[in-house]
């Protein structure tokens, strides 16, 4: 039983299956849909100007990435409802990576602010500065926070919080 | 005591009971929907999350954006009239309905009705669950949502279906402390995605726990949970205890049928669909004739599912007015049954979909011992469905060919009603 039925964080197996191998992850910014149970769902697919989220043939199918045709936008990391896609750009700097993230509270946080990163399950793994702040479109669009993290933790970091931990 | 008369009375204006209303509307049917809230939507109006569920229906879009579409076609549909703040308290063999609006009891006599009440919560026992502090989900969305006050500073959620993961998001987004969320199952019972969601955010999904008890001395101060041996009783040794001042219930809902079996349709217990839910055929119709249903009181489902089957009740009800022809009918039914049957398709609704099949095979079952009791009239069972429609017992069979007569009359009113209520109801799921 992977530990994502049984503590909702998904296995190292898992994320495995939704990280691209590394020449592509060399080559510039992608998404990763770490969405991994057939729910009836599809806004990911249609959200895709770039046709890099593959048709689905039925409403439950798992989403798959066309990784050759991703741009990096994040269209989809706004439109996703399970708040399940990220985009990773692993050649923002020589030791930093850049990675957006869905973000549904206020305040927004605003450019050049430091936070704490934090991974699946919460926990603080690093320091991290936000980067870029694109708002949620309206009525239902879901912000999206680009913050930059140590490169190592580039499969790691998958949150992060404004205040200090307490 | 008023009297208002009208073709078709809806109980409930959530998703089901609003496309109900809208689609019988389109055919001329002059509707009345009634609903003890004050706002449009059910539901829906607490619904602050994003939905799944079809990208061309409603998906991404909010459940309260969906409410308040939907409120405002049923604001401007004039064969609608809204009777809000007004809760259905009785409905009686002579078809009359009893209604309870701001200004006193009123009596509503249709002939026809549409059930689309929704679902109620349900309680858990353990030591302290009388204590302050304790709430539903529901109520804890509706405190939220709906009247902008936090339930407290500290919660432990009961239950980790989709109502629990999504409440423990909302409660954070409020700025509320979420202890943990504990599930008596060996694994979590909402989608992963959204349990994801809260544990990035440092929520703790505790499976194989429960609460053991609830305590504080005029509100809950704390509560201690424990894990869970196969046989579903508490480790001693395991306990922990959580400084909170909410414990809030996500532990599942169950349909809100006390009208139906007031109104004698036949019941039957499938835990698959939440509990005791009315016996329905593809039509919605109950075996009381003249009674539909539709939504989370048929079987606990979705918005997406509750707004195409109200749909296809209230097609149902102005069909058995007369109202439809024969090739708008097999049209829109074949249209709604396709619709319901995609939303279905999927491993989510496995449950769903047995649910229905086992109370379709009691239906049968139902409708064989009618057939012989009937050739027996001595034999027959006291609680026997009734054989004539809601209201007007004498007029016409629910389920029997409209007369030409009324057919005439339903084009007349057809007619009359173009132009302002066209194809709304298509509309109204379209996000
Ligand atoms: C936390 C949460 C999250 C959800 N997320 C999703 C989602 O992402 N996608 C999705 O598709 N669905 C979702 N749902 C489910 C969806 O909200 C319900 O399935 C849907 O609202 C059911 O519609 P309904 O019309 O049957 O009932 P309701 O929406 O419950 O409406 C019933 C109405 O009947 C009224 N009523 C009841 N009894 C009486 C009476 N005696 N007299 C007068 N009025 C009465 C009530 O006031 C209410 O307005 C969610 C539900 C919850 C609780
Ligand atoms: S990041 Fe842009 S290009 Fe890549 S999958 Fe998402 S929407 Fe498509
Ligand atoms: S939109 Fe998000 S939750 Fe829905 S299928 Fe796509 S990735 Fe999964």
């Amino acid at each position: 039983m992977s530990t994502l039925v049984t503590t909702g964080v998904p296995s190292a197996q898992d994320i495995a299956g939704v990280t691209p191998p590394e020449e592509r992850r060399a080559r510039g910014p992608y998404a990763t849909i770490e969405c991994f149970q057939p729910i009836p769902c599809d806004p990911c697919h249609h959200s895709c100007r770039f046709g890099a989220i593959q048709e689905f043939e039925d409403i439950n199918d798992i989403p798959k990435m066309d990784w050759s045709k991703c741009t990096g936008c994040a269209l989809c990391v706004a439109a996703c409802p399970g708040l399940a896609i990220f985009v990773v750009d692993e050649t923002y700097s020589e030791t930093e990576c850049l990675i957006a993230m869905p973000y549904e509270f206020v305040p927004l946080p605003e450019k050049g602010q430091p936070v704490k990163l934090t991974d699946r399950a919460g926990i603080v793994v690093a320091d991290g500065i936000v980067q870029r702040v694109v708002a949620g479109r309206k009525p239902a669009g879901t912000p999206v926070v680009w913050v930059s993290a140590p490169k190592r933790l580039a499969t790691v970091v998958r949150g992060f919080i404004l205040r200090k931990e307490g | 005591m008023a009297v208002r008369t009208t073709e078709l009375v809806i109980i409930g204006a959530g998703p089901a009971g609003i496309c109900a209303a809208l689609e019988a509307a389109s055919h001329g049917v002059k509707t009345t929907l009634v609903d003890r809230g004050e706002e449009l939507g059910g539901q829906l109006i607490k619904q602050t999350h994003k939905f799944f569920g079809w990208h061309k229906k409603s998906a991404g879009t909010r459940g309260v954006l969906i409410a308040k579409k939907l409120a405002e076609e049923v604001l401007n549909n004039e064969n609608i009239t809204l009777l809000n703040s007004t809760e259905a308290l009785g409905y009686y063999d002579d078809g009359t309905l009893l209604v309870e609006t701001p200004r006193g009891i009123d009596r509503v006599l249709g002939d026809r009705l549409i059930v689309a009440t929704g679902a109620s919560e349900r309680m858990l026992l353990f030591p302290g669950n009388d204590l302050p502090g304790v709430y539903g989900a529901g109520a804890v969305q509706t405190l939220m949502n709906v009247h902008g006050v936090r339930p407290g500073d500290s919660v432990l959620m009961i239950g980790s279906g989709n109502i629990g993961l999504i409440v423990s998001y909302q409660l954070l987004q409020a700025g509320v402390r979420v202890a943990a969320v504990v599930e008596a199952m060996p694994t979590i019972g909402g989608y992963a995605v959204h349990a994801s969601k809260i544990r990035r955010l440092g929520v703790p999904i505790m499976t194989r726990h429960t609460i053991k008890e609830a305590y504080g001395k005029e509100q809950v101060e704390g509560a201690v949970i424990w894990e869970l041996d196969e046989n579903w009783n508490g480790i001693p040794g395991t306990e922990k205890d959580l400084e909170v001042d909410v414990v809030c219930l996500a532990i599942g809902l169950t349909p809100l049928a006390e009208l139906l079996w007031q109104c004698g349709a036949e019941m039957a217990y499938i835990p698959e669909l939440g509990g005791f839910v009315p016996l329905y055929d593809e039509t919605m119709e109950t075996t009381r004739k003249g009674v539909f249903v539709a939504g989370d009181v048929a079987g606990i489902e979705e918005a997406s599912t509750a707004m195409a089957a109200g749909r296809m009740a209230g097609l149902s009800a102005a069909r058995s007015l007369g109202k439809v022809s024969d090739l708008d009918y097999s049209r829109l039914r074949n249209e709604i049954a396709g619709e319901l049957e995609g939303l279905r398709s999927g491993p989510a609704s496995a449950k769903i979909l047995s649910g229905i099949a086992k109370m379709r095979a009691m239906l049968q079952s139902v409708k064989e011992a009618a057939a012989v009791s009937e050739a027996e009239p001595a034999n027959q069972p006291a609680n026997q469905p009734a054989d004539q429609p809601a209201n007007r017992p004498a007029k016409q069979a629910a389920s029997e060919p409209a007369k030409e007569g009324d057919l005439a009359e339903a084009g007349a009113r057809d007619s009359e009603a173009q132009g302002n209520n066209g194809s709304k109801s298509e509309e109204a799921v379209g996000a």
